[in-house]
């Protein structure tokens, strides 16, 4: 069967069970795919051959004695190196954890394997999820498999860009502030940042606990949907994690546009988005209502404050987070040169030698912003503006269902182009940091292409209605060939 | 606001436990002082009676409080640069 690597996950899941193409198959057309093009690309971080191939054996093997083996049996998938895949290294990116074996399966790793899903390795990221190009992996950044010049997002870059390239039908990735959506846009995928609270954060590194959320990168709704409802749940390891029951995720997907009411939050767009970003986004709101949606004006008077109540909230949660790589229990442990060095020095070192700069610009940040005597101007305002950007939110949903932006005021930039200067990138973020702040799910879907290279658009909803961005996401689809297209690598 | 000069960064950095170089000080402060002022713009708001938002869930919910073993002795010390005895071993802690 041709064109294994190219296929979704229904389509891959369908075609095994059918007995079309046997998981062997689909495993080794994309281990081999990876090994012809992830050079140019650097996706993968570690890769795990040995094991995918045996499960494949076993998947089939159970198929020909007449079991299921699960919705996403022989599946393709790929993890970001910031979730424990057991007997896999967790790098997050960091020279800190270079050698760090995992003792355990996060539960979405243990709810995908149950699933019959096959993990292919772990994938490349921005250094514990702090950047939004990928260039802060102490392992080398990922280019986009759209131009190989350009970046493919961030701090998820790995997982959308091995989605892009074929590499695995489904990848999964961790979104703080957009980590998810942002790398989504720019390789021309969709990403799923579900509710806070929808799936269990066991097993991933902690970045900013209040807003870290997983979720999976595909190339269509339907298998975001399908992947969705696999990993979500309660989980007793997490005690965020809600236990209100799962929706019907995959009925979501296809139903009709009439009677969909997007939100447009015009204001908010008005500035710093490129103009051909803002004409493709146009054109999918213009087509959306020819299809039947009702398009609403809708005011987020607060968002643009996020960005800076983000970096204040979540580098606080971050600088704590992080303290517990100091040498001791896991990880690198640099050895002072002098004899009469203590456990203080032995911490310093370590940290100093084991976090890139980015990571030691966020520590220090958050750590400033809950000292004595800042706490107050700092991290307590940024906390009641979030309260604000949430209000806004759900006054919003009084009057629609969804509410769209563009997912990045930009298209992919160069290798480079922002590295200098922090602030310009985090402004990458500006569309995606309010759905974290405020707990929401939240979708990018493709809706276009501008110069060749992929423009997404994204859809909020309301806590827990991933079916309400998952119906507008499917509609997007349905009136673009954008989620379609493929780079030619 | 805030003046951040490299000395108020060197307090930072030993609360946080970097050892930084002077030139990663110096750079750093700089950067803070660029983030803080962009920051900044959350001061024209009026915050009168806003409650502080820290967590977006419907609440906690706990688990009873039962020890379970899910990692065995030897897998909690299998990453540990220094080790003795089944214990962490870390450099001198007090005095020198």
């Amino acid at each position: 069967m041709s064109g294994l690597t190219s296929m979704g996950v229904s389509e891959l899941a369908a075609a095994i069970k059918g007995k079309k193409a046997s998981a062997s198959e689909v495993v080794d057309a994309h281990l081999a795919r990876i090994s012809e093009k992830d050079g140019s690309i650097g996706a993968f971080l570690a890769r795990a051959d040995e094991t995918a191939c045996g499960e494949a054996k076993e998947i089939d093997a159970r198929l020909a004695r007449g079991e299921d083996p699960g919705p996403l049996a022989g599946v393709p998938i790929a993890i970001k190196d910031a979730i424990h895949v057991k007997g896999l290294a967790t790098t997050c990116g960091s020279k800190i954890l270079k050698k760090f074996a995992t003792p355990y399966d996060a539960t979405v790793i243990r709810r995908l394997k149950s699933a019959g899903a096959i993990v292919l390795g772990k994938l490349n990221m921005d250094e514990f999820a702090m950047g939004s190009s990928n260039e802060n992996s102490a392992f080398g950044p990922v280019r986009n498999p759209w131009d190989l010049t350009r970046v493919p997002g961030g701090s998820s870059g790995g997982s959308a860009a091995a989605v892009c390239a074929g590499f695995a039908a489904m990848t999964l990735g961790s979104d703080t502030g957009g980590s998810i959506r942002q790398p989504a846009a720019f390789c021309g995928v969709v990403g799923l940042k579900p509710t806070y609270g929808r799936v269990s954060r066991y097993g991933l590194v902690a970045f900013a606990s209040s807003l870290d959320q997983i979720g999976p990168l595909t190339h269509s709704c339907a298998d975001a949907a399908l992947s969705l409802s696999v990993i979500a749940g309660q989980d007793v390891h997490d005690a965020t994690s809600s236990p209100r029951p799962l929706d019907d995720y995959a009925a979501a997907v296809g139903q009709p546009t009439k009677g969909l009411r997007v939100g447009v939050p015009r204001d908010f767009l008005k500035t710093g988005v490129d103009a051909f970003v803002m004409a493709e986004f146009d054109r999918t709101i213009a087509a959306l209502k020819s299809d039947g949606a009702s398009i609403v004006d809708v005011s987020l008077k607060n968002a643009p404050h996020a960005i800076a109540t983000y970096y204040l909230v979540a580098t606080a949660e971050a600088s704590s987070n992080l303290a517990r790589f100091d040498g001791v229990r896991y990880g690198l442990r640099t050895d002072s040169a002098t004899s009469r060095a203590t456990l203080k020095d032995m911490y310093g070192e370590t940290r100093d030698q084991g976090f890139g700069p980015e990571v030691k610009r966020r520590i220090i940040l958050g750590t400033f912003v809950l000292s004595s005597g800042y706490y107050d101007a700092y991290y307590l305002r940024a906390q009641k503006v979030r309260t604000l950007i949430r209000r806004d939110f759900e006054k919003a949903f009084e009057s629609c269902d969804v509410i769209a932006t563009p997912t990045t005021p930009s298209p992919a930039f160069k290798l480079g182009e922002k590295t200098a200067n922090p602030l310009e990138m985090y402004l990458a973020d500006v569309f995606t940091v309010p759905a974290n702040l405020a707990g929401l799910p939240g979708i990018s879907v493709p809706c276009g292409f501008s110069a060749g290279l992929p423009v997404g658009l994204q859809f909020v909803g309301p806590a827990f209605a991933e079916t309400a961005i998952l119906r507008a996401g499917s509609a997007v689809e349905r009136l673009s060939d954008a989620s379609a297209r493929r780079p030619a690598l | 606001m805030v003046e951040i000069e490299d000395k108020l960064l060197t307090h930072i950095a030993t609360l946080a436990r970097l050892s930084l170089s002077k030139e990663e000080t110096h750079a750093l402060a700089q950067d803070l002082r660029e983030i803080l002022k962009y920051a900044a713009s959350l001061e024209t708001l009026d915050l009168t009676g806003v409650p502080p938002m820290s967590h977006a869930t419907e609440g906690e919910r706990f688990r009873p409080d039962e020890a379970t073993h899910d990692l065995t002795h030897q897998q909690a010390l299998q990453n540990a640069p220094d080790q003795e005895a089944g214990l962490f071993r870390v450099p001198q802690v007090i005095g020198g």
